[in-house]
């Protein structure tokens, strides 16, 4: 019985490794990550920030959302962020909100 | 290794369907396996990006970047060490995270021909490396001569220091040893050319360290422009700063330059008698890096053209070109906008390596300008797929605003800083 459960449970590891190998261990292709690597260039990799630029890794996709709007809108005061966000649509926004949010 | 228990195996399992589910893979039996070699010639903005997210997007794709030199000394912050405010040291990045961290193979050696049928790219080494992609991202090289009497010779006396390295430690040291009420020339190119807010943070920079320490000495621009990039930006920083130390001669006025005399440290304007400095920076013409022209990917004008959804050559099938070796146009030939296409490129080359359908390209360029340590501009722009190619998304972007007070400027100086350190650590981290 033990013998056979780990047999069983091998032959589904490599199912589980043949399903993980075809998205290698890959992130996902997604709008959002495109979307986001953007972002990442200034705000670091992942959106951790090394240097004076705010980090925005793990922040919740509603801040993040909330924060970019109102850079758009000039209710926040910006420097360049007014100028970048302008260039994204309210779907895309969502897009980058929810992929930062995820990130750590 | 440890034991694979039943509550192990269902996490593991249900964590990849759900995965899958959420992020709206394909089908999974009809995804490909994303593994290939890619091989990626240039280990700067453009190409060590690529290779980093080659990785992060596919820990089974091999990757192996050819890069000629031990460190990469960057050309972003290189004006800031001529005029006195970092050391080489801050410009200067290694290979290793790119080796230990992210599993690329670094191999210090130069391409010297790519044999595209055969998809092998030969190595000044003697040895070869075969590719499923290659991605070529060689920055540029210098047109020698194209100003009579300058070459690479001429370039130990009057530097370019338009590649960063043992160029950026000739002309700190000749404005080190130059005599106050000297004159510096800059000399910038012809549009296009590598970063065009360039010469004048040049300009700016060397006035910082000229007004502390030689505060008679004067700088003067032989433009080859009749205008530049930030240009209203600039001159008001000019004037704020350092009044009449900085005087711009533009192309209408006829500052583009024919020729140097490199024994008189004289540029020789197209009208005009010639004129001579205690320093002379000549920034000449540019065209794609070496290896692009051997392997037959540029055309007429030296720079390589692509498909600007995947930076695939349109010369050659299975070969990249990114950085400012590609024609990206509008997007400027910065490291920032290298880096993002190394991002792109990366994305596309898994995509088609695993099957996957790539996504909208999004690009984006962010340049930050210091005129002073305390007084940065930027420039910005977000970038589309059109039908035409690559176009700047309108109402986006654009420079700092002219009116803006000190506070702002001295935010901007710190964020071209954070940045730096940002986009360093991005790429090379």
């Amino acid at each position: 019985m033990r013998t056979s459960i780990r047999h069983l449970n091998v032959t589904l590891l490599i199912a589980a490794g043949l399903l993980l190998g075809q998205t290698g261990q890959a992130e996902e292709l997604s709008r959002g990550a495109m979307l986001s690597a953007s972002c990442e260039g200034c705000h670091g990799t992942y959106g951790r920030s090394p240097g004076a630029i705010p980090s925005i890794a793990g922040k919740s996709a509603k801040y993040l959302r909330q924060a970019l709007e109102r850079f758009r809108s000039g209710e926040v005061p910006s420097t360049v962020m007014g100028r970048h966000v302008k260039g994204y649509t309210e779907e895309e926004i969502r897009l980058i909100s929810e992929y930062l949010s995820k990130q750590k | 290794m440890s034991r694979i228990t039943r509550r192990n195996f269902v996490l593991s399992v249900g964590a990849v369907s759900t995965a899958t589910s959420v992020l709206g893979w394909p089908a999974l039996g009809q995804a490909k396996a994303s593994g290939g070699r890619v091989v990626v010639i240039g280990g700067g903005f453009g190409g060590a990006t690529c290779a980093k997210y080659l990785r992060r997007l596919s820990s089974d794709i091999k990757v192996t970047l050819v890069e000629r030199d031990a460190n990469f000394v960057t050309c972003p912050l290189s004006n800031a060490v001529l005029g006195g405010l970092y050391d080489m040291d801050f410009i200067t990045h290694d290979y290793k995270a790119l080796r230990d961290e992210h599993g690329v193979k670094v191999v210090h050696d130069s391409a010297v021909d790519i044999d595209p049928d055969a998809k092998k790219v030969r190595l000044a080494g003697g040895s070869t490396l075969k590719y499923d992609r290659l991605v070529v991202s060689p920055g540029i090289d210098l047109q020698w001569d194209a100003i009579e009497g300058y070459n690479e010779a001429a370039s130990a006396t009057m530097p370019h220091a338009w590649q960063a390295g043992e160029q950026t430690m000739i002309l700190r040291r000749q404005l080190e040893a130059m005599p106050d009420g000297g004159v510096v020339i800059i000399a910038p190119p012809p549009n296009p050319f590598r970063c065009p807010p360039g010469p004048y943070e040049r300009a700016s920079l060397i006035a910082h360290y000229l007004k502390n320490n030689k505060p008679r000495a004067k700088i003067r621009i032989f433009d080859a422009k009749p205008k530049f990039s930030k240009q209203p930006l600039f001159e008001q920083g000019w004037q704020a700063l350092y009044p009449g130390m900085i005087e711009w001669i533009s192309e209408t006025e006829g500052g583009a330059i024919d020729g140097v005399d490199v024994k008189a440290m004289a540029v020789k304007p197209t009208f005009g008698e010639p004129q001579r400095g205690d320093v002379v920076n000549v920034i000449p013409p540019q065209r794609a890096g070496a290896i692009a022209e051997v392997a037959g990917l540029t055309n007429d004008s030296g720079w390589c053209p692509i498909d600007q959804r995947t930076f695939e050559s349109r010369v050659q099938k299975h070969i990249h070109v990114i950085g400012d070796a590609a024609i990206a146009n509008p997007m400027p030939k910065s490291g920032y906008a290298a880096s993002s296409q190394g991002k792109v490129c990366a994305t596309a080359i898994v995509a088609s390596l695993s099957g996957q359908e790539l996504p909208e390209p999004s690009y984006v360029n962010t340049c930050y300008s210091l005129v002073g340590p305390d007084y940065g501009i930027s420039v910005a722009a977000v970038y589309r797929l059109g039908d035409d190619g690559i176009a700047a998304v309108e109402g986006a972007g654009g420079v700092s605003p002219k009116d803006a007070d000190a506070a702002f400027r001295l935010a901007e100086s710190r964020y071209a800083v954070g940045w730096y350190q940002s986009i360093t650590s991005d790429i090379w981290g």
